[in-house]
């Protein structure tokens, strides 16, 4: 018996503008994050945590985790879709990878929100 | 130019005699007119009949005798022989099943150029001359419609070797955005969205190794950027 390979996910594009979407926040985040950093009064742990004991602030530092996680799934994904053949394989390490970036994602929050 | 010698690293497997590949190595005394790579294997061919390579219109038209010359895809009709660094070695087009020597079966390629409905698709009944484009509308097909289906690039996409059973490929997204991009098509819609997925169109990441091999100066990467603005300005 053969078994044919079927295409057309139809999935593609949603992912493809995501992952690009991501990286033009990230990069915002990054210069922004820079220039926070940067221009501190002074430059010690009390400076720095009070920096993220602002509100916008830590909404756009959890947003920043929140886009680096969805663009590392696109990624990471995209790598398992490239190298692991056996379907239940892929299949697993998706879910590996899936559960992973969500648990990090509940370890960023409580990380940011305890600073 | 002179008579010369020029050495040779050729991969050699015949399925009915070798256990498995070898290079052989090899040279041959060119004649005067002899300059492109093709004359020198046609040389070759005559001191070992058994090599087997493709080759037809020798001009760069048919697309034949793609291989891949030291390292990198191309035409060995449009390459010169004495630009190349010796020895020469010629391998097979990279990651399709090798049938002899420098011949490679080359169905999984076709079969994704296949899949894109390589034709004009229109549901109104044919005037009685053309059908017509404006200068600006036929513009764009420039740069799509030369491509001789050679498969240096294709075959030379890492994305492609990984999944050749779902990446359509280059040269396969190349004739897509060419009816696309075709104002006489009707089936832009369905074309699209044979596309949208992640292994037919997106395993391109637009690494360009198809642009740097093409022996007829075309630009797949440029095409499959066309494909997707084209899916965004649908979806938004």
């Amino acid at each position: 018996m053969v078994r044919r390979q079927p295409v057309g996910a139809h999935y593609g594009l949603k992912d493809w503008i995501a992952q690009r979407a991501t990286a033009v926040f990230m990069a915002i985040y990054t210069i922004i994050f820079a220039v926070c950093t940067l221009t501190l009064s002074e430059f010690s742990y009390e400076a720095w945590s009070g920096l993220f004991s602002s509100g916008p602030f830590r909404f756009l530092s959890f947003l920043f985790f929140l886009s680096l996680f969805y663009h590392a799934w696109i990624g990471v994904r995209d790598i398992w879709m490239d190298y692991v053949k056996p379907d239940g394989l892929r299949l697993s390490l998706h879910l590996v990878t899936l559960f992973l970036l969500v648990g990090y994602a509940g370890w960023v929050a409580q990380i940011l929100w305890r600073l | 130019m002179s008579k010369r010698t020029v050495h040779f690293k050729i991969y050699r497997y015949d399925p009915d005699k070798d256990e498995k590949p070898y290079m052989q190595d090899i040279s041959v005394e060119l004649e005067a007119s002899d300059k492109k790579l093709l004359d020198a294997m046609v040389r070759l061919k005559t001191k070992d009949d058994t090599l087997s390579f493709r080759r037809s219109c020798r001009e760069g038209v048919c697309g034949s005798d793609a291989m891949n010359i030291n390292g990198k895809n191309g035409l060995a009709c449009l390459t010169d022989v004495d630009s190349l660094q010796q020895p020469i070695t010629l391998r097979p087009l990279p990651g399709l099943p090798v049938i002899r020597d420098l011949i490679v079966d080359m169905t999984q390629f076709f079969k994704q150029y296949h899949s894109i409905k390589p034709y004009l698709v229109n549901n109104d009944p044919p005037p009685e001359r053309e059908r017509l484009q404006s200068p600006d509308d036929r513009e764009e097909l420039n740069g799509l419609y030369e491509c001789i289906l050679c498969a240096c690039c294709s075959t030379s996409c890492p994305s492609f070797w990984w999944n050749p059973d779902k990446f359509v490929g280059p040269a396969g997204l190349l004739a897509a955005y060419r009816f696309l991009a075709d104002t006489r098509d009707q089936d832009t819609n369905a074309r699209l969205d044979n596309l949208e997925d992640p292994y037919r169109l997106f395993r391109c990441h637009s690494i360009m190794n198809c642009v740097d091999v093409c022996p007829k100066g075309l630009n797949p990467t440029r095409a499959i950027g066309k494909i997707k603005d084209m899916m965004v300005r649908r979806a938004v």
